[in-house]
């Protein structure tokens, strides 16, 4: 059991039979009174966001979650696949569990999946990626107008904002936390 | 963690408040930190050191002190509350308490104005005080509301139905407290159930003399014309405690040598002020983090 006073971002925790991870929890009391713990949360099988007041007192049950490496094969409309690097076994996610993270979706990516009792409800991204340039605007030298970066587009369709020097066909580090560019990376 | 600028104002403010109470009169003390028998408040939780406890308020030992004879006293010290951590509370934080006899807690809520104006005056470059981005209007005499008044007005709540329904900390922690604005308030006269140390007020014994003083929106003070009584001190110690053991939390020892100092102790007036969220008001700090020198993530 977890205890109100146990509750910290990132803890998973079930609530009304589905699991939920922690995304922020306010401690507020009055000196002499009862805690409370103003909570955001999201729904870890529907991603929608619930928050709600708990007390010091309250108990949870923990989630249980697995992990597992996996890698990623293909997509069919909105269903992904991915399979397990060790025992082969497939799974598929829909569009709507895999969210933000099809922008990084390139063949053979290795990341964790995370799976509530046996089903895949999830993906955990590694935190760099390696992406390619597919389209990029060609960049002049002591072009000053242009500024400190500008917009390219990758191999998934992605558009991010780069430094100038950056050219098509490129291969660059991709920050998942963030979406930002990190490095050009030699071939 | 705090930048220079940030521990610098917190030295000064503990210098100036020094400062204050010695131009006042009133003697500085320090008493132990670990006890054997913390005072039981069903919401407040001690941390356990070896077979005793670290104290969560001075309280018990100061009141001692004026059961001696001591007339005007103060401390500054660390305190320890477990579990409790935030934005505006820390498990181990500074406590200021200072204690009056021959006193109600009128004479400190006029300390607590008197307090701050020595402070601003102190150090002029906090004057006015500039919290969230909005001026502080901390001139006295400062805004009273008594409770009863201020749930009727910010919640449209009378204190018996949320007594009744349980709700009384729910309804002061999101409906009252962030309604009262950033100057200073003293909200007083709580319900008898909600000040298990104060006295009950001659006229309503359903109140007891306690306020609480916030200022920036921020609880700062808790301050009671003290119960004398120790057969009642014992009664309401025995209902704190019997909340506790239903919480699954472990009873204290009681605190046989407390409730005897109650029998020799003159009328008198105490209040508990926390420093660190002066400190956060006068370094408008949103985060009680950013005026302490580590929290406890950091160590």
């Amino acid at each position: 059991m977890i205890n109100a006073g146990e509750l910290r971002k990132n803890t998973k925790l079930m609530i009304e039979g589905e699991p939920y991870v922690m995304l922020e929890v306010q401690f507020v009391k009055p000196g002499k009174g009862v805690a409370f713990y103003k909570c955001k949360m999201r729904n870890l099988m529907t991603g929608s966001l619930l928050e709600r007041t708990y007390r010091s007192g309250d108990t949870f049950e923990p989630a249980t979650l697995e992990e597992k490496k996996m890698q990623y094969l293909y997509a069919q409309g909105d269903e992904y696949y991915f399979m397990d690097v060790k025992t082969y076994d497939q799974v598929m996610l829909t569009a709507e569990a895999v969210g933000d993270a099809t922008e990084y979706l390139i063949d053979n990516l290795e990341m964790d999946i995370l799976f509530f009792e046996n089903k895949a409800i999830g993906i955990t991204l590694p935190n760099f990626v390696e992406l390619e340039v597919t389209q990029a605007d060609p960049w002049v030298k002591g072009d000053s107008v242009a500024g400190d970066s500008k917009p390219v587009t990758l191999q998934t369709g992605m558009v991010i904002q780069v430094p100038p020097f950056v050219e098509e066909g490129a291969i660059i580090q991709v920050d998942t936390r963030t979406r930002a560019y990190v490095t050009r990376v030699k071939k | 963690m705090a930048g220079r600028k940030q521990l610098q104002t917190r030295a000064d403010l503990l210098f100036h408040i020094r400062r204050f109470f010695r131009s006042q009169g009133f003697l500085e003390v320090e008493t132990p930190i670990r006890i054997p028998a913390p005072i039981p408040e069903a919401h407040i939780d001690a941390v356990p050191s070896l077979d005793w406890y670290l104290h969560t308020s001075p309280e018990s030992c100061m009141k001692r002190l004026l059961s001696q004879g001591y007339e005007k006293i103060f401390q500054i010290c660390r305190v320890f509350r477990a579990e409790e951590l935030g934005a505006r509370h820390l498990p181990e934080f500074t406590m200021l308490e200072w204690y009056r006899t021959g006193a109600d807690y009128n004479q400190l809520m006029t300390d607590c104005e008197n307090l701050l104006a020595f402070c601003l005056e102190s150090m002029p470059d906090k004057d006015p005080l500039v919290y969230q981005g909005k001026r502080i209007d901390a001139s006295s005499p400062w805004r009273r509301e008594s409770v009863s008044d201020a749930f009727r007005k910010y919640a449209g709540a009378s204190i018996e139905k949320a007594l009744e329904t349980d709700r009384f900390d729910e309804i002061m922690a999101f409906e009252v407290e962030p309604a009262l604005g950033l100057d200073p308030v003293f909200l007083y006269d709580y319900p008898i159930e909600k000040a298990a140390l104060a006295r009950p007020k001659p006229e309503d014994p359903n109140l007891a003399e306690r306020f609480e003083l916030y200022i920036g929106g921020m609880e700062l003070a808790n301050a009671f014309s003290e119960l004398v009584d120790p057969v009642v001190q014992a009664e309401r110690f025995k209902k704190e405690e019997e909340e506790r053991v239903q919480a699954g939390k472990k009873p204290y020892p009681s605190n046989e040598k407390f409730l005897h100092a109650l029998e020799t102790m003159p009328p008198s007036a105490g209040i508990a002020l926390g420093v660190d969220r002066l400190a956060m008001l006068f370094a408008g700090a949103a985060d009680i983090a950013q005026i302490s020198a580590f929290t406890p993530e950091e160590l």
